[in-house]
């Protein structure tokens, strides 16, 4: 049985650490790259990734992220308290992005422009932005729209949607 | 694996339509392609990322990423999409004739 292809999907980001973005973000382009049709929609403390002052500030979690080892994937795994050392968030970021630049994983601020000028669509939700008291202005430009979570299943029809 | 003539040459295509040897690639090999892959007329500004891919393949033994070749190549996203529709990066190796990309950016 040939299984029918995907053609369309509608991504959630709802955190802000950079291990809560990227996926999304990577899964967004990649189906662009393929030519199904990507929606993303930022949500909570995913929306830093829209949000022009803060996008390229995003860090990785050292607290609270039992799974994280140091200094390499197979490395010892980093203890809370270490993880609670100022610095150690900005360092562990710096590490990864590095990796990330190596395999040619642009910046998040690179990435959404990329997924944009790619045909993908991106969307703020407007639960978090009244939350948050923030205004259109507040978001980079390829942030199309604003949109209740009516809005965004009425614009994900027909496709699958992806909560990350 | 299938093989096809085109332009009175015996060309060797992978399950998933990548040609298998790059070196049998030319031009009107890729033209023959691109028709079957939705690209009706190859123009200059399609040339340019087949050719950069190709030479990438060549260097690399793989094809550029997305990034690289919107970079490196002169041709930006936008453009790059609207030359190859539905698919960017599948549809512009395989009308290069080199292998499927393997990067996932």
């Amino acid at each position: 049985m040939n299984p029918e292809k995907i053609t369309k999907v509608s991504i959630i980001i709802s955190k802000g650490s950079l291990d809560g973005i990227y996926p999304g973000l990577i899964m967004a382009n990649g189906a662009r790259m393929e030519g199904i049709e990507a929606n993303i929609f930022f949500t909570f403390f995913g929306l830093y990734g829209i949000l022009k002052d803060y996008q390229n500030k995003i860090k990785i979690a050292t607290v609270g992220n039992p799974a994280m080892r140091v200094p390499t994937a197979k490395g010892f795994p980093l203890p809370t308290i270490l993880g609670a050392i100022p610095g150690m968030s900005a360092f562990a970021t710096s590490m990864m992005q590095k990796e990330m630049e190596a395999l040619d994983i642009p910046p998040i601020g690179e990435f959404i422009e990329m997924i944009s000028d790619a045909g993908g669509h991106l969307y703020a939700c407007k639960a978090t932005v009244d939350m948050f008291h923030l205004s259109t202005s507040d978001f980079v430009p390829q942030m199309e729209k604003v949109l209740t979570v009516g809005d965004f299943y009425e614009m994900a029809a027909g496709g699958q949607i992806i909560f990350t | 694996m299938t093989t096809r003539t085109i332009n009175q040459k015996e060309i060797e295509f992978d399950d998933e339509g990548f040609m298998t040897n790059h070196l049998d690639w030319d031009l009107e090999i890729a033209q023959a392609i691109a028709v079957d892959d939705g690209v009706p007329e190859l123009t200059d500004r399609h040339i340019v990322v087949l050719e950069f891919m190709r030479q990438e393949f060549a260097e690399k033994g793989t094809g550029p990423s997305i990034r690289r070749l919107t970079k490196e190549s002169g041709v930006p996203t936008k453009e790059l999409y609207a030359l190859f529709p539905n698919g960017p990066a599948k549809k512009a190796a395989r009308i290069a004739g080199i292998k499927k990309p393997v990067g996932c950016i």
